[in-house]
């Protein structure tokens, strides 16, 4: 129905690119062409025009010089794993999957750097350098499937973001494909920066609407001495908050600090058989990692803060397989929940770290109120939330309900000056709720970065911004007038 | 003449840029002026913006390692402030005056940034005032956000050229209960290369390396920070690792300064730390063995100085040479300060990878050319 429909401009693309780029690079055939419908955001859904899967960053330039000639938009697809429906297809645009630039370009230990194509995915990229005591360290849980190019994209994070960092911290230069086809390089690569503003920094995070990053330039870090992973377990979850906080407040900075709540182990008990300590109200899950003489006088310290905070088990982890062990429950925990709950919205808030007891119990208030359940798995150390809120798509007028207990969890967010997504991103799913924190003006001027990337707004449009702007118009004019010597002297002028 | 005008708070500092709108001026930002003599020429100023009076810790909320700063405040009194409840800001700047927004805009950082990275590694949210007078921000008050642009990074070491930052919130991090360092003397760039690679090693884990150079020979310290016993051990670990007289000691007097007072050419490289023994080499055998070196040899980034009396000629095959030396190892180096008598006769920036795209990027937030004009590169 879609191909049938599909605008002449569609067809035209199609032949262009399977004379460029072979037949096998593109993907006309609707069954075909529906297997990319959504990405981890499945309740949107659109199958888009045309797939096309370049094998390297020539091939992307033409598949995008081809559109911005057509005028057709685009939306960069890597494993398709993201969580705000930012890779979600448009009818009558092309989707470019990276899947086939899966190379490692290049790899300098002397250096510590690495050169990649986005569509390699994340946890090769440690696997490639761990035998040389060396790891790359972004690991967002899905590390196992999702791509480089879409960990550039969101800014992705990890449970050792706390301590090391997002993806922006860890990218040290880009090569992208602007919308009218053109391949640049921004920012350093090899070096740790490069003159001229930041554009990787913008980049990073920018959500595909800046381009498409052809090559990704990473910094890669030494293997710590010593790990220690330790999982302590509480009566509730505001006592494993208090433990975190204690943590901090001791001048710790863990490599993680995670926590689970009675209903999201369960989930996982139930999928994984993590065997977490029975009676468990919250796990509190820490690693710490570091220089061996370090990292021993900081589990001590770790063990005797959540001993004070009412931990009645703690666990650690003797070897790398008991540290798996430890990890297997928490890494599940997203798919876990669908073993309790035949459907479930991933939230994904920020608050304040020290917020955490108060904003979880007004998290299960929502819920008591709502008859919704909601399972609590969030990365302690920096005060990312990830609620799961439960519901049965079966039962008429559910889904709304969590939809509203979901949207109300942002709320508390944004009300403790918190942020609407720590990770996943604002893609279609939050395009409406950014005005939430930021002002018109505000948001104008991140418009004013798209202009100058994407003129003519054909870098996966419609997402992120819940208005686009026109980019030919000059920014709102102002009234000044007699503004000018007024302010002056409120503002203390200095004659010179 | 030029006008400084000095506004107390963002929305003073707006009117300000109406005001220059509306007749038609061109405006300057600056802190502490502490690196007014940075960066290009700016053809024409009518107006220095000031933000001295922008000044204080507005927020710390030491649970949650957070603190929002106005922009004119010195890093100095940060850290007083901060210090209070043994936080810090890992930021240093190279100036004892120097401001926060002055910092940022001009991409300073010290020896931490091994550790720490730089300003934009730690800036969580700004607020600014654009050229034509809108009050903007972006980020907020928690250290992980994806929500929206990130326009912090984009100011930092922007040089002014795109809006005024008014206020920075940071991530802060604990002052380590101990912090030492070990030193050695260095006699080839070679040994010293093999030595930063040697020095940053799990086991030390250091949270800076810095070198100071004259010529080929000169110090190697490496900073390390944690808990007195621990950093007693890796004190101990790295000065076995380091050899040839290493000592442990006190803060080597040279640490996080520049090594070129203010009528000397100023150098900023920045290199990959694998062939940066080859790179200070180029340096060495264009700019003379007289040239200094130092900074941050764990990240590449290092600042040189050259005699102000340099000759124009002279500076610019210097920067030839050290320039192809980078571009085969894949680095860059900026003069940051020159004499005026030859800073206009040199191209200061180098090879700028994506000028076009910053060109556009100027374009839309000022395309009047208002501020700070032909500070930046490519004469933004
Ligand atoms: C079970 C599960 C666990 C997860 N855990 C985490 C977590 O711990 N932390 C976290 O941060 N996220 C997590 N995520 C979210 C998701 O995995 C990340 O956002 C990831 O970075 C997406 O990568 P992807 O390759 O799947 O990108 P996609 O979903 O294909 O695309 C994501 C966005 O990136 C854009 N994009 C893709 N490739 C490019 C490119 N080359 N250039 C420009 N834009 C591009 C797309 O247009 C889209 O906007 C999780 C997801 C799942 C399903």
């Amino acid at each position: 129905m879609v191909a049938a429909s599909a605008p002449a401009a569609v067809d035209v693309l199609a032949a262009r690119l399977r004379a460029e780029l072979g037949d096998a690079a593109v993907v006309t055939e609707e069954a075909a062409r529906r297997t990319y419908e959504c990405d981890g955001l499945a309740h949107f859904r659109a199958v888009p025009a045309l797939v096309v899967l370049p094998e390297s960053a020539e091939q992307v330039q033409t598949v995008v010089r081809a559109c911005r000639d057509e005028g057709v938009a685009w939306v960069a697809r890597g494993s398709g794993t993201g969580l705000s429906g930012g890779a979600l297809p448009l009818v009558d645009g092309v989707l470019i999957v990276t899947s086939r630039m899966r190379r490692i370009v290049q790899i300098d230990l002397s250096n510590g750097r690495a050169i990649l194509e986005p569509g390699v995915v994340n946890l090769a990229v440690s696997r490639a350098v761990s035998d040389d005591g060396w790891f790359y360290a972004p690991d967002p849980s899905s590390q196992l499937v999702c791509s480089i190019g879409g960990n550039v994209a969101e800014n992705s994070g990890g449970a050792h973001c706390v301590k090391y960092g997002f993806t922006v911290h860890h990218v040290t230069g880009l090569e992208i494909c602007t919308s009218d086809g053109e391949l640049v390089w921004l920012g350093a690569g090899q070096a740790a920066e490069a003159p001229g503003f930041d554009l990787v920094g913008v980049f990073v995070g920018s959500e595909g609407t800046l381009g498409i990053a052809t090559k990704v330039a990473v910094r890669l870090l030494r293997q710590p001495e010593a790990v220690t992973t330790l999982l302590a377990a509480f009566g509730t979850v505001a006592d494993a908050g208090a433990a975190t906080s204690a943590v901090i407040a001791a001048g710790l900075t863990p490599a993680a600090a995670e926590i689970m709540d009675a209903l999201a182990i369960e989930a996982a008990e139930q999928a994984v058989a993590c065997s977490y300590p029975a009676g468990a109200g919250a796990v509190l899950i820490v690693e710490l990692d570091g220089p061996a003489v370090e990292v021993a006088a900081e589990e001590a310290t770790v063990r005797k803060l959540c001993d004070g905070a009412g931990a009645f088990e703690i666990r650690v982890a003797a070897d790398s397989a008991e540290r798996a062990e430890i990890w297997k429950g928490r890494k599940s925990a997203f798919a876990a929940v669908g073993r309790i709950s035949p459907n479930y919205i991933v939230q994904d808030g920020v608050i304040p770290r020290t917020a955490l007891a108060e904003v979880l119990a007004e998290i299960d208030a929502l819920a008591a109120a709502s008859g919704i359940r909601v399972a609590n798995v969030f990365h302690a150390g920096d005060g990312n939330l990830h609620p799961l809120v439960l519901y049965d798509a079966t039962v008429p007028g559910e889904y709304e309900t969590a939809q509203r207990v979901s949207g109300a969890i942002l709320d508390l967010c944004v009300a403790r000056g918190g942020s609407i997504t720590g990770e996943h991103g604002v893609g279609v799913d939050k395009a409406d709720k950014l005005p939430r924190m930021f002002s018109g003006d505000d948001l104008e001027t991140m418009q004013l970065v798209r202009c100058a990337f994407d003129p003519t707004g054909l870098a996966n449009p419609g997402k992120v911004f819940p208005t686009p702007r026109l980019c030919g118009e000059p920014p709102r004019p102002r009234a000044a007038g007699d503004l000018a010597s007024q302010s002056r002297q409120q503002a203390g002028v200095l004659a010179w | 003449m030029v006008t400084v005008v000095a506004p107390t708070s963002a929305t003073e500092a707006a009117e300000v840029m109406r005001a220059a709108v509306s007749d038609e001026l061109t405006v300057l930002p600056r802190g502490a002026g502490t690196k007014a003599h940075w960066g290009g020429t700016q053809s024409n100023v009518d107006i220095v913006l000031d933000t001295r009076r922008m000044h204080g810790v507005t927020a710390h909320e030491p649970g949650d390692l957070v603190a929002t700063v106005r922009a004119g405040t010195p890093l100095r009194d940060v850290q007083a402030v901060l210090g209070l409840a043994g936080q810090r800001l890992a930021l240093e700047a190279g100036f004892t005056e120097a401001t926060v927004g002055g910092v940022l805009a001009a991409g300073e950082a010290g020896p931490l940034r091994l550790r720490h990275g730089s300003g934009r590694d730690l800036l969580i949210g700004v607020e600014f005032v654009r050229a034509d007078g809108v009050v903007a921000r972006s980020g907020g008050r928690v250290v992980k956000n994806v929500a929206g642009y990130d326009m912090g990074r984009l100011l930092c070491g922007s040089y002014g050229t795109l809006a005024v930052i008014t206020s920075a919130t940071f991530r802060l991090h604990p002052l380590p209960p101990a912090r030492t360092w070990v030193s050695r003397p260095v006699g080839t760039l070679d040994e010293m290369a093999d030595l930063v690679g040697e020095v940053m090693s799990a086991r030390v884990s250091p949270s800076s390396v810095e070198i100071d150079l004259r010529g080929t020979s000169g110090t190697l310290a490496a900073l390390i920070e944690g808990s007195r016993a621990g950093v007693d051990a890796r004190a101990e670990t790295a000065t076995r690792q380091l050899g040839g007289g290493a000592v442990i000691g006190d803060e080597p007097a040279w640490w996080g300064r520049y090594p070129f007072a203010p009528d000397d050419v100023a150098v900023k490289l920045a290199a990959p730390v694998g062939p940066l023994g080859s790179v200070l080499g180029a340096l060495r055998a264009a700019a003379g063995p007289g040239v200094a070196v130092r900074g941050s040899a764990g990240t590449g980034v290092l600042y040189a100085a050259l005699p102000g009396s340099t000759s124009a000629e002279h500076l610019h095959s210097t920067l030839a040479a050290l320039r192809s030396a980078l571009a085969e190892a894949g680095g860059s180096c900026v003069v940051l300060a020159a004499p005026p008598s030859i800073r206009d006769e040199i191209d200061l920036w180098g090879p700028v990878p994506g000028l076009a795209l910053m060109r556009r990027i100027k374009d839309q937030f000022d395309p009047a050319r208002r501020l700070a004009s032909g500070r930046f590169v490519g004469g933004i």
